[in-house]
């Protein structure tokens, strides 16, 4: 069972969150500019490398906010925790 | 005749006597006893079929190892495949043997199973000596460490438990226990078997509680510290017609002896590749077997053991080997002879050990490696999973530590490799008793080309029975990798998943079934409408419909559904609408959110209105549609659809949280704050105005989209002009506490006007005859607003909304896209069926593939005509209306025409009542 550390909550089994995926994808901010190839590595591209990883966390079913945390995907090692998850 | 020895039995208590009931015949036992040691003191060894082959099989093994021993439970509700070597005695506890596959009881699972969370510092795995001393090293060494022992048996011990008291072993064991009692942060498990570990410190474990309410617990346990001293599990030997009762593991076969003080046999033979196989073979000659020979694969042996069994003169072959077994001729196929390279020895027991493989089963769930180990003769942990670093560590024998029984230490010799894959019929050879799995099986798959293990697994099945290749597998493993002329440790093990043990769906649900097994969401008005029938709606209840009494009893579905409609398109409805959701957004920003959110423009909303919005995912799918209400310049109401609303409100707030921060927006659900009531039908008004009357509620004084607060029945009320019918419409917004106040309010205002309360299934005929889609009903995520011909609810002067970009692409614009139609059975009175597949009319249904074009998403029998008619997403529908098709179900073609989405009132004249 994956353990996530909120930072407002502490750490909680990962049950209680839902993933949001890869951090840092920001949503464009004049999508019209884009050419459908762009708009669609926005869309549907994400990394999944083999190592650390920022990634957004939600903690749904606990004080509902939205936090980045950098993980290890092999060893599931969580590095840094920090709140805004843009 | 009894095999029972009239002394010893370190787990029966002899003063409880059970009788249990095997095949409809009773069997006596003692209290401590498995249904395996009380059929073997029966002298009763046959206990099930070979799932194939139909031969006998009786108990090989003595605890979670045994291949072979499995029964039906027909007591306490019954119980398919149970292990006879674990089951414990009880009275009143009925099995029948069963060949090879239990079958599923007929009647519920009544047995009462419980669900528990435990907290520790450190969880030591397996009650053994190696165990014991991590735990009392645990709890004395750092102060205040809450420490818990699991572990499968009924006593703590493991082997040391199975030595005599005086013997080191013995009194060490006793050390421990007496320290452990001291310890006040130890807490012990007992007949609790780990049966998965998920990494982070998390396991879960299956107690067994033979005396308790609930007979069994599921034990989730969270710890920082896991210490794995899981032990070994003994492997056999293999040969010809190796799976006769009589047949038994060597060690498996002692521990009968001190255990439940059954002999398990009168006469035997021992073969044995490493140390541990002698010390049984003294021991059943100790207890009264006659062991006419112990043969060793070994070629050496010093030593004590090899002196015991001298001074009980008892012949020891060295480099000896079983070849095959010969048994009797009635139905129990009762082992009777031993062949082996040293002769052939008439005996009932043939004892047999391997080896001992390390219980790694845990060490590999999250992740670790093992390696093979010619010193241990068996694979051992090697590389643990790399989130367990520093969480994990394996110790004693599961670590292939050789050591831990000091009475063995001294004396110990190297145990042999040997897999044996080359004497006897290979049809006869079996390594997977469970699933009759054979070495010509095994051979099958490498002469197919297989080499890898997971492949021979698959292909062979070997070592996916109930026991999961426990005392097998890793047999099997070598013997492949002779095949293979490959080394062991390279061929490796299959992988190990949770769970360790068979799970039962009973005991995973614990008390969670039935009407716990998902939360039920009821409306504030659930009182006063629970007379009807019930729609699940997500987790709601809502009424499906409100049958009438007539001179044959209650209404049927359709029967209520068409008078529930003819009320609301020529009289007045009432209906409980309160599991809407319902979001309240307030702050400075709530427009400039929305306006990103929806695809239509809200922020130029005024006080006092609502607006119909269609949201849609950044791929320009859409995801909800709902209203929202202006209810101050910094408040907002907003509804979404009665399943979607959590997900709505997840969405606002990853969108506000993690994009737009700067917003000054605040999120709150508030749909168990608000009652809602819907009134329906051209004569709503009149029962709005006895309600309120003292407000104006004419078309021109309060028009279609407005809402205002007044005081209805005296309750302090949001009443909102919005129809989700088509007909003038009222939504009369309470506070959830009035809500039975409100419905009874309005049922007697309208009673006058006969109104009718209606359910789901007759708004569903309203709005489907509206053309109004239900999104995840009428769209399916491939949907846009412009393919359900909402294009008048998408901006074209936005900057830009969420799933704009999307909808500017080529394939958003695409002519035949699938889109939202009407349709009507050709012959006007054929019902047409929900799910069913569009196709050409008259196509081939007989040559695949039929092509097809869309697919109806919701079909009612009967409309305000009374005329059956559905909705439908076809390819290009927008331009086919007039056009016949064929809708297919179940390969039968109903001809319909396809009409525009709506079929009723089409200008909307009747939204003023």
């Amino acid at each position: 069972m994956l353990r996530i550390p909120c930072p407002h909550c502490g750490e909680r089994d990962a049950t209680e969150f839902h993933y949001g995926g890869e951090a840092g994808v920001d949503y464009p901010s004049d999508p019209a500019a884009l050419t459908d190839g762009e708009w669609a590595a926005y869309l549907f591209v994400r990394g999944n490398p083999r190592g650390w990883f920022r990634e957004r966390w939600f903690h749904a079913a606990g004080c509902r906010l939205w936090f980045q945390v950098e993980r290890h995907t092999v060893t599931d090692e969580v590095r840094t925790v920090r709140e805004g998850a843009a | 005749m009894s095999r029972r020895l009239t002394t010893g039995g370190s787990r029966i208590d002899r003063s409880r006597p059970v009788m249990i009931t095997v095949d409809g015949r009773e069997v006596a036992a003692y209290t401590g006893d498995t249904v395996a040691s009380a059929l073997l003191a029966a002298d009763h060894p046959l206990l099930s079929h070979g799932i194939y082959s139909g031969r006998p099989r009786g108990v090989m093994g003595v605890g979670v190892e045994d291949a072979c021993a499995y029964v039906q439970v027909l007591s306490g509700g019954g119980e398919p495949m149970v292990a006879a070597t674990t089951l414990e005695v009880h009275d009143g506890l009925a099995i029948e043997r069963i060949a090879g596959r239990g079958r599923l009881p007929s009647d519920d699972d009544t047995a009462r199973h419980d669900t528990l969370y435990s907290h520790a510092e450190v969880a030591v795995v397996g009650g053994g000596l190696a165990g014991l001393r991590a735990a009392v090293a645990a709890a004395e060494h750092a102060e205040g460490s809450r420490v818990l022992v699991l572990d499968d048996g009924p006593v703590l011990g493991g082997a040391a438990a199975d030595l005599p008291a005086d013997s080191a072993a013995g009194r060490e064991l006793r050390d421990l226990l007496a320290r452990l009692s001291g310890l006040d942060e130890v807490s012990v498990l007992s007949r609790t078997t780990v049966t998965g570990s998920h990494g982070h410190g998390r396991l879960v474990a299956l107690e067994q509680r033979p005396d308790g309410v609930a007979k069994r617990r599921l034990h989730h346990v969270q710890v920082d510290q896991v210490v794995l001293a899981t032990g070994t599990h003994e492997r056999p030997l293999v040969f010809s017609d190796n799976d006769r009762p009589g047949v038994m593991l060597a060690c498996a076969a002692a521990d009968y002896v001190t255990r439940y003080a059954v002999l398990p046999g009168e006469r035997a033979v021992v073969w044995t590749a490493h140390d541990a196989g002698l010390h049984a073979a003294v021991e059943l000659a100790d207890a009264g077997t006659e062991v006419v020979a112990v043969l060793d694969v070994r070629e050496t042996m010093a030593g004590p053991l090899a002196a015991a069994l001298v001074g009980r003169g008892i012949a020891l072959h060295l480099r000896a080997e079983v070849t095959g077994t010969d048994g009797s001729d009635d139905e129990t196929g009762r082992l009777t002879r031993v062949h082996t390279t040293v002769g052939t020895f008439d005996v009932d027991l043939l004892a047999i050990s391997g080896g001992a493989n390390p219980a790694v089963e845990l060490f590999s769930h999250p992740g670790g490696r093992t390696r093979w180990s010619e010193e241990v003769a068996g694979f051992v942990p090697d590389v643990p999973a790399a989130g367990q670093v520093g969480r994990e560590v394996v110790v004693g024998a599961a670590a292939g530590d050789l050591d831990v029984v000091p009475d063995w230490r001294e004396t110990l010799q190297p145990p042999a490799t040997v897999f044996r894959a080359d004497a006897g019929d290979p049809e006869l050879v079996f390594l997977d008793p469970h699933r009759d799995a054979t070495l010509a099986d095994l051979r099958r798959a490498h002469a197919a080309g297989l080499s890898s293990v997971e492949h021979v697994k698959r292909f062979t099945t070997i070592g996916t029975g109930a026991d999961q290749g426990r005392g097998f597998g890793v047999l099997a493993v070598g013997i492949l990798a002779q095949e293979l002329g490959r080394p062991i440790g390279e061929v490796g093990t299959t992988t190990y998943r949770p769970p360790y043990v068979p799970l039962s769906f009973g005991l995973l649900a614990g008390r969670n079934r039935g009407e716990l097994s998902d939360p039920v969401r009821v409306s504030q008005v659930h009182d006063r409408v629970s007379h009807a029938p019930m729609e699940d709606v997500g987790q709601w209840k809502r009424p499906w419909y409100f049958p009438g009494t007539t001179a044959d009893g209650l209404e049927e579905l359709d029967a209520s559904v068409a008078r529930e409609v003819r009320a609301v398109r020529t009289g007045v409805g009432m209906m409980d609408a309160s599991t809407l959701g319902k979001i309240l957004l307030q702050g400075s920003d709530v427009g400039v959110l929305l306006d990103r959110v929806y695809t239509n423009l809200f922020s130029t909303l005024k006080v006092g209105k609502v607006r119909y919005g269609v949201m849609c995912g950044p791929d320009g799918m859409v995801v909800d549609d709902g209203t929202t209400a202006r209810i101050s310049e910094t408040e907002w109401l907003m509804t979404t659809t009665t399943g979607n609303a959590a997900a709505v409100l997840d969405s606002l707030e990853e969108w506000h949280q993690t994009e737009w921060p700067g917003l000054d927006i605040t999120l709150t659900s508030v749909t168990d704050q608000w009652a809602v009531v819907a009134v329906a039908g051209p004569r709503s008004r009149d029962v709005v105005a006895a309600l309120a009357p003292q407000q104006d509620w004419s078309a021109a004084a309060f028009g279609f989209m407005d809402w205002r607060e007044a005081p209805v029945a005296g309750i302090p009320a949001r009443v909102m002009r919005i129809s989700f019918s088509g007909e003038l419409a009222f939504e009369l917004h309470v506070p959830s506490w009035y809500a039975a106040a409100l419905w009874d309010a309005v049922a007697e205002a309208g009673a006058p006007h006969g109104i009718t309360p209606y359910g789901t299934e007759t708004m569903h005929v309203l709005r489907a005859e509206k053309g109004f889609p239900i999104v995840g009903q009428d769209t399916d995520g491939t949907v846009t607003p412009h393919d359900l011909g909402m294009s008048w609810a998408v901006s074209r002067t936005k900057a830009d909304f969420m799933g704009m970009r999307s909808l500017a692409r080529d394939d958003a614009r695409r002519p035949d896209r699938r889109h939202l139609v009407g349709l009507v059975p050709l012959d006007g009175t054929s019902r047409i069926v929900e799910g069913a597949q569009l196709v050409a009319h008259g196509a081939d249904l007989t040559t695949f593939p039929v092509a097809m074009a869309g697919h109806v998403t919701s079909a009612y029998p009967a409309g305000h005509d009374g005329r059956p008619f559905a909705l439908a997403l076809l390819d290009g529908g927008r331009d086919r209306v007039g056009e016949v098709l064929d809708a297919v179900d179940d390969l039968v073609p109903l001809a319909v025409r396809v009409t525009g989405p709506v079929s009723y009132d089409e200008d909307g004249a009747r939204r003023d009542g």
